[in-house]
């Protein structure tokens, strides 16, 4: 959640058994979300996970993960961003 | 004060098309790579694999993998495939895109690859302008052997291969392949780019893209050197190898792009397309009499033992094929010793195949072994239906699982490596295997064995502990005779 108490623009979803840690998103993320589990996970490893809010959808963790699928970012759909701001959905958009 | 719910949400950023569902070469961990966490190939897969979604050409991609790390990348991506021997990927290239000259053609290499054994493919791939593109991961050293020096590692930088740090004087110095290509003539496109930062990411995301979208357009040969992480050959941590990237690695080879005509030349037609496969026997005169038969050597008579060891790395499996071999050289036998083991620098599976012969060997393979030791059970369970029958399988463990029972070969079921640690070490359990082996098979004499034993293990601790290990094994084997037999 944002400051000003609208929705995020971001989302992030992290796959627990295909990441392997390396912590590249952590460094990566512009907003600072990201953050390592203290748990491993199935396979021994500690993995990364969305802190739960402040992700702007930017994607540059999903461009520095090295493995396929680990990290999946969405992003507020238009039209709900665009009725947040109090401004009709454009088709333009 | 909820984030919304996630149906408002869309993904903007996800796992391309372009990578398979499953990576069907290990039976576990079907969505992970092999690479190591933080590996730079990973992230230029992924990048490749977004080109080839975005520009639409994933059913007319033909990808050429190397040898090196990224020798499985014909696992990962879901386009034609084609694997090159060391250093010729584009050479393969050349011969898939004008042969296929609608297809979209990636020759995908490390440093080792087309630095040093391929760098007479690259540059006259290059020379020739063909329309490809090349993605050239540097990582400034062999990861997948272990660390040793390329032609790419930089002043000063220790490997396996110079421990002091390479030394111009004695190495040479960093290869610079990029400007070498881009003092040619026919390269359209060559760039630099790094993965050591965002920007830097952004930028190769885009030099990426741009190389794969050159080719779809017919404009020539293009190329893009990532300058990319190895944090478990640097032996260090993944953000700091992307630093390293970024403050060291960037200082010799800076990045910028080096050659871009892609402006001034014009879209080159598609050559016509070569005569169809069933044309060229009429085309050269060939008729289809007159092929030989197979011939079946191995069925005449003398020795010729075939063995396959088959466990996971640290089982000792490839000393246990070494002594084997060397006995049998000791002997006066033909023999050959071919390992085999993935490419991960971890936890990966083991195996050798061995055959001892009287007369020349013709292939160190072992398809069909006489003698199967499998250390463990995904082992036993590949290879249990490849051993001839009346043949012998040794099997590390109690009891053998239902599918893998056979009527028709000997089988010894031991757990091995608790026979060995109660003669003091578990890790001469390949030893206890090899004794029984020697006794099941009765092709060498002890003498040879010692030998050979003599000359690979240097440690006098370890040579009494295996030699004690290798009497054990031919004595479980007689007090096991009559069960094995019932079973046989």
């Amino acid at each position: 959640m944002t400051s000003a108490g609208k929705q995020d623009r971001g989302r992030l979803r992290v796959d627990q058994d295909e990441c392997k840690g390396c912590a590249l998103c952590i460094e990566a993320c512009p907003p600072h979300v990201i953050q390592m589990t203290e748990r491993l996970n199935h396979y021994g490893y500690r993995t990364a996970m969305y802190a739960g809010a402040g992700c702007t959808g930017c994607g540059i963790c999903f461009m520095v993960c090295p493995e396929p699928g680990a990290i999946t970012v969405l992003r507020l759909a238009s039209h709900v961003a665009a009725s947040a701001e109090g401004v009709k959905p454009c088709a333009g958009n | 004060m909820s984030n919304g719910t996630e149906a408002e949400y869309e993904v903007t950023h996800g796992r391309p098309q372009a990578f398979y569902e499953n990576f069907d070469r290990k039976g576990e961990l079907q969505h992970q790579t092999h690479y190591c966490p933080g590996c730079g190939h990973g992230i230029v897969h992924k990048m490749l694999a977004q080109a080839i979604d975005e520009l639409g050409i994933q059913n007319r991609t033909i990808l050429v993998s190397p040898v090196g790390c990224s020798v499985f990348a014909y696992y990962y991506f879901d386009v034609g495939n084609v694997q090159g021997a060391h250093g010729r990927a584009p050479a393969v290239a050349t011969a898939v895109k004008r042969s296929h000259p609608q297809s979209i053609v990636v020759s995908y290499q490390g440093d080792g690859d087309l630095s040093a054994i391929g760098s007479a493919e690259i540059l006259h791939a290059a020379n020739r302008g063909e329309n490809i593109t090349v993605i050239f991961v540097n990582n400034a050293i062999y990861s997948m052997t272990g660390g040793q020096a390329a032609p790419t590692t930089l002043l000063g930088q220790v490997s396996t291969t110079t421990p002091a740090g390479r030394n111009a004087a004695n190495e040479g110095y960093p290869l610079h392949v990029s400007e070498l290509l881009a003092t040619l003539e026919a390269p359209v496109y060559i760039e630099r780019v790094g993965l050591g930062d965002n920007r830097q990411v952004a930028q190769a995301q885009r030099a990426v893209r741009r190389a794969v979208e050159n080719q779809v357009r017919g404009l020539g040969f293009s190329l893009v050197e990532v300058l990319s992480p190895c944090p478990t050959i640097w032996k260090m941590s993944p953000v700091d190898a992307q630093h390293w990237v970024r403050d060291v690695m960037e200082k010799t080879f800076p990045l910028a792009v080096l050659r871009d005509r892609t402006k001034d030349v014009q879209p080159k037609a598609a050559p016509a397309t070569g005569p169809a496969l069933e044309e060229i026997p009429r085309i050269l005169g060939v008729t289809d009499e007159g092929e030989a038969e197979p011939s079946d050597a191995q069925a005449k008579g003398g020795v010729d033992l075939q063995v396959r060891v088959a466990g996971f790395g640290g089982q000792g499996v490839l000393l246990l094929g070494e002594v084997l071999a060397e006995a049998g050289l000791h002997a006066g036998l033909e023999v050959s010793w071919l390992p085999s083991y993935g490419p991960e620098m971890r936890s990966g599976t083991s195996n050798c195949h061995v055959r001892l012969a009287r007369e020349p060997i013709d292939s160190p393979l072992v398809a069909h072994p006489d003698v199967l030791v499998a250390m463990n059970e995904p082992s036993l369970h590949k290879f249990c239906a490849s051993v001839r029958p009346g043949g012998w399988i040794f099997y590390n463990g109690e009891t053998v699982p239902e599918e893998c029972e056979r009527k028709d070969v000997h089988i010894l079921a031991r757990p091995f490596m608790h026979v060995a640690d109660e003669l003091g070490d578990g890790r001469a359990g390949n030893m206890v295997i090899l004794g029984a082996l020697l006794e099941a098979t009765a092709t060498l004499p002890q003498a040879s064995v010692d030998a050979a034993l003599g000359q690979l293990v240097k440690s006098p601790r370890w040579l009494t502990l295996d030699e004690r290990a290798l009497a054990r094994g031919r004595e479980l084997l007689r007090e096991s005779l009559q069960e094995v037999c019932h079973e046989g």
